[in-house]
């Protein structure tokens, strides 16, 4: 875990900008298959619409910048929060939902959210909203801030490396692993689902949340389509699922080999038109045929991996 | 007055399309808990499908709906083998996985092959005017049509011994088993009708509206909605919730902007999903 964080660190210092941008954009990815991971992997809920909290993370950041003139770290806190207490009182309601009803609640949250926002005059309506270059002053410039938020989205990065191993290794997360297996057993056993659910959902809220106001204001400019998109919250899914679900190293190195694979198959020219093709009839033989990932593949053959993967 | 009564009449004539599109998704989660997000998909083949024997072998429109219902039906039967049939009884996560790669996988080779520019097949029918107004013919058409298709279903589901097989592995596979009935392959021919269901509907969607390969994916939420409001896995409710939806959406369209439409379909889906997950409607036989 620290080696992967210290290998984001060190190794764009020596690569260049170009190097630095592919890691970003993997970083990112990772953050949200390891949020993602949490529900699905942890507590088996399918939670489709996770990109919600990543675009709505980056709206309210983005509108406290540039409306109120918040510098970037309170703008996080500040994401961070309402997306939080959103999340919470969202989960409540819909996790009373099992299986496919909660997935499908989950899709309808994403449209209804987008919708939502696309007519919302405060946050720009459908042409979302403009980064003044002003902004990036207080960072030392756009070229300067480039770098400061890189290396942002690799302490997110390390933080949900962190929460996912932590709350795997607690009492906490033994009880989310007791709901994903039989939820009304573990409620007879006195895990409190209800609570454990919503937590655990608004919990996965938080991280993604601050890399969508990172992400966002890296790319100067924030849109409805963009930031609600439901093909990169179900792109996350795969990420997760190539990696392993279930597991803190699985889903980081799905996010980043996924992030890889995707940046290749976009610039080979043989591919290009069909990436998506390819994409897809990878997930479908990672679905059918290991199930488990790559770390759960690894795991059956060389059981000794399990203690040194976690 | 006219105009909200026309914009109504136009919103349940499309909804009976919708309505249909849900009925295809519904059978299948009905009978095999298979969420299938290739749905929107197979909508997409079912436009380009009529688009292409109407342009190219110059068959009437209506004359192609049992051409495409065919084809769909082939395309579900192939692609339930494939790709469904190991991950049924499996987590839902691996289903909806398992659809969702074929969806991406249509659809990727449909842009790849007809890029994402508009096509449209043309058809025009004498329409039924008053007071200024005129509800188009083939509207008119394609709603009947739509509906005939999903009676055909019903039909075919209460009153055939294949249809009756098919409910009874839906009602319990382990019993429909004992009793004779190959469950697998009776599984392979509901997944096929639900595709062909859906790709009618996007033939019949095709003679309204212009179409991309991407257009699917805006029914196929529909769709989800419709089934939500006629009760997940409920045939008849699902026509039902879809002639309910449009008839929501001609109704608040006159009155407020057409881009505020999805909020109000989507928080009522949540909201139904979350205070009746069994759907506004207890319709059928059997209930």
């Amino acid at each position: 875990m620290v080696a992967i964080v210290a290998a984001f660190a060190v190794v764009p210092l020596l690569g260049g900008i170009g190097l630095r941008e592919s890691l970003m954009l993997g970083a990112v990815y990772m953050i949200l298959a390891l949020n993602l991971n949490l529900m699905i992997g942890y507590t088996g809920y399918v939670n489709f619409g996770s990109i919600v909290f990543f675009g709505l993370g980056g709206m309210v950041g983005i509108y406290t910048i540039t409306n109120w003139g918040w510098p970037l770290w309170a703008a996080m806190a500040g994401a961070a929060v309402v997306v939080a207490v959103l999340a919470l009182l969202l989960g409540l309601g819909i996790l009373r939902l099992r299986g496919a009803y909660f997935a499908l609640a989950t899709i309808g949250v994403v449209e209804a959210t987008k919708a939502f926002v696309a007519n919302f005059g405060l946050f720009g309506g459908s042409t979302g909203m403009y980064i003044n270059f002003t902004a990036y002053q207080p960072l030392g410039g756009p070229r300067q801030a480039l770098w400061v938020l890189y290396f942002v989205a690799v302490g997110l990065l390390a933080a949900s490396l962190l929460a996912s191993y932590l709350i795997k290794r607690s009492r906490f997360g033994l009880g989310l692993f007791a709901i994903r297996e039989d939820e009304d057993a573990a409620m007879v056993l006195g895990v409190k689902a209800p609570l454990y659910k919503a937590i655990i959902y608004s919990a996965s809220s938080i991280l993604p949340a601050m890399a969508g106001v990172v992400y966002f204001f890296k790319n100067g400019v924030i849109q409805p389509d963009q930031a609600f998109d439901l093909t990169l919250s179900i792109e996350a899914i795969v990420m997760m699922m190539l990696g392993g679900q279930a597991t803190v190293f699985g889903a980081a190195l799905g996010g980043f080999a996924y992030e890889q694979f995707r940046g290749y198959l976009l610039t080979a020219s043989a591919f290009s038109s069909f990436h998506l093709v390819i994409a897809g009839a990878l997930l479908l033989a990672i679905v059918l045929f290991a199930p488990g990932g790559l770390v759960g593949w690894l795991h059956e053959r060389w059981p000794a991996t399990r203690r040194i993967f976690e | 007055m006219y105009g909200i009564l026309a914009s109504v009449i136009n919103g349940l004539l499309v909804g009976a399309i919708y309505g249909l599109a849900g009925v295809g998704l519904t059978l299948i989660f009905g009978v095999m808990k298979v969420i299938n997000l290739a749905h929107g998909a197979m909508i997409a083949l079912g436009m380009f499908g009529l688009y292409f024997l109407a342009a190219y072998l110059g068959l009437n429109p209506y004359a192609a709906l049992p051409v495409v219902l065919a084809g769909g039906f082939v395309v579900g039967v192939v692609v339930y083998w494939i790709a469904v049939h190991r991950v049924i009884g499996r987590a839902e996560l691996m289903s909806l996985l398992a659809t969702f790669a074929v969806s991406m996988i249509v659809i990727g080779l449909g842009t790849a092959a007809w890029s994402t520019s508009p096509f449209n097949v043309h058809v025009s029918l004498p329409g039924v005017s008053f007071g200024g107004y005129t509800i188009p013919g083939h509207h008119i058409l394609a709603s009947v049509l739509a509906i005939v298709v999903a009676g055909a279903l019903y039909a075919f589901l209460y009153y055939t011994r294949l249809g009756k097989g098919i409910r009874a592995v839906a009602n319990n596979r382990e019993a429909a088993e004992l009793m004779g009935i190959p469950s697998s392959r009776l599984l392979a021919v509901a997944f096929g009708l639900g595709i062909a269901v859906a790709a009618a509907s996007g033939a019949l969607i095709a003679t309204l509206f212009p179409f991309t390969i991407l257009s699917g994916a805006s029914y196929e939420l529909k769709s989800f909605v419709v089934t939500v409001l006629g009760g997940l896995g409920n045939p008849a409710g699902a026509l039902l919730g879809g002639l309910l939806l449009g008839f929501i959406e001609g109704s608040v369209t006159p009155f407020i902007s057409g881009s505020w439409t999805p909020v109000v379909e989507f928080t009522l889906f949540v909201v139904i999903l979350i205070f009746f997950p069994q759907g506004l409607f207890r319709v059928g036989r059997g209930r």
